[in-house]
């Protein structure tokens, strides 16, 4: 595939019809700069601040925008609220539609067959692979992507953080607990 | 079209194997297949919609044994052979063989951020009224077109609820084909676990697709 791909390139670069230097913009921007950190501020935000939490239940898109997140995989945003009664999960089943602007590209179980077919049918059994298990009685709510909305999961605050900052909090924000896929840590998982 | 990409409810994929410490790319050239992606579309003029397309149409054994960047890698190729930007005999001797077609514009470092900032909205405006209001029950309909489509198959012909009215967006299946953007409302529909599944369903569970409103008619 390195080879293919550099000869494509080669040929688009022969061609005019591409920079390489934005190549190398774009690349470093989704390898370096525009990640899960970016969603974990939302959330630690939403843990600490009632307004702003209330603002982004109601209106993702804009609460999330004045954090700075917005654009491509991003311009529609909506954010799910975890609770006891109701767990939240994110997938495409189609293809790997995912919230870019807040937790950058997708990790691969992401994007694979066995993920993409089995959370809609069985999100229980899907959860036990990553090691997490619900309540009976919570319901189990998942969300496929099958429009430009991109779905946000805002996990649970964990106990035992009374008086956290949201710098402090948002290291306990994982990527997978704002899939759906994971719940946040606990304040001794970082001690 | 009801391709090897449209995967909900198949079975024996196995686990979900989670990576530790997973990196962003785990090869050089991918990184270069996103990059060619996403830089080509602006001179190559090519919509979300058809770019979707061009990855999912395909031999369900070939997509099953693909990576996901080895189907971006190929659809790419389709859209770039599609609209006589590139040519197979220049994609077997590896470079460029006649020349360019013209094209509008082309990406430089600076487009960069600001393309990625505006994103690519699709809700638009619209002087129609929306058919459903939330709590209304819907059917799914059986459609099975061969072209693109974002209804998966696994809720054709089932009864969910509308849970949101979203807005009015642009409609991925006249998108694809070149035919327009042809917005269309869209809603949130919720179905029950035992509603999609039978049986074999989760009853504590239900899943929410964003569904167009050509895709849905009312149901009691």
């Amino acid at each position: 595939m390195q080879l293919r791909t550099r000869a494509l390139e080669t040929i688009l670069l022969e061609k005019g019809y591409i920079d390489p230097a934005a190549l190398d913009v774009l690349i470093e921007t989704y390898e370096k700069k525009i990640g899960p950190r970016n969603g974990a501020k939302v959330v630690a935000k939403a843990w600490t601040d009632s307004q702003y939490r209330q603002w982004l239940f109601t209106d993702g898109t804009a609460a999330i925008e004045s954090l700075g997140f917005s654009g491509r995989s991003g311009n529609h945003l909506v954010a799910l609220e975890n609770t006891p009664a109701v767990h939240n999960m994110v997938v495409c089943t189609l293809c790997s539609c995912y919230p870019w602007a807040v937790l950058g590209l997708p990790p691969v179980w992401y994007k694979s067959a066995p993920y993409r077919s089995r959370t809609i049918a069985d999100p229980r059994g899907v959860l036990r692979d990553f090691g997490v298990k619900l309540p009976k009685d919570t319901e189990i709510h998942v969300w496929d992507s099958t429009s430009e909305l991109r779905y946000l999961v805002v996990p649970m605050r964990p106990v035992a953080t009374e008086g956290w900052s949201e710098e402090q909090l948002a290291e306990l924000v994982t990527r997978d607990s704002m899939i759906g896929t994971g719940l946040a840590k606990s304040p001794m998982d970082v001690k | 079209m009801n391709g090897a990409h449209d995967m909900g409810g198949m079975h024996g994929f196995g686990p979900v194997r989670p990576e530790p410490d997973e990196p962003v790319f785990h090869a050089e050239w991918e990184k270069r297949a996103l990059a060619l992606t996403l830089a080509m579309a602006m001179p190559g003029g090519w919509n979300i919609d058809a770019s979707r397309f061009a990855r999912e149409n395909r031999d369900p054994a070939e997509y099953l044994a693909m990576s996901y960047y080895q189907i971006w890698f190929a659809g790419l190729e389709t859209l770039l052979k599609e609209r006589d930007l590139v040519t197979d005999d220049e994609i077997v001797v590896g470079h460029g063989l006649h020349p360019p077609k013209p094209v509008k514009r082309t990406l430089s470092p600076d487009d960069v951020l600001k393309v990625l900032h505006r994103g690519r909205p699709t809700e638009r405006d619209t002087n129609t009224k929306a058919a459903f209001k939330a709590g209304d029950k819907v059917r799914a309909k059986n459609i099975n077109p061969v072209t693109h489509t974002r209804l998966p198959r696994y809720v054709r012909g089932h009864v969910g609820v509308i849970e949101r009215v979203i807005g009015c967006h642009v409609f991925p299946d006249s998108n694809a084909t070149g035919a327009g953007e042809n917005p269309q409302w869209l809603y949130t529909v919720r179905f029950g676990g035992r509603e999609l599944w039978g049986l074999d369903g989760d009853p504590t569970s239900a899943v929410s697709v964003d569904a167009w409103e050509p895709y849905l008619e009312p149901a009691r």
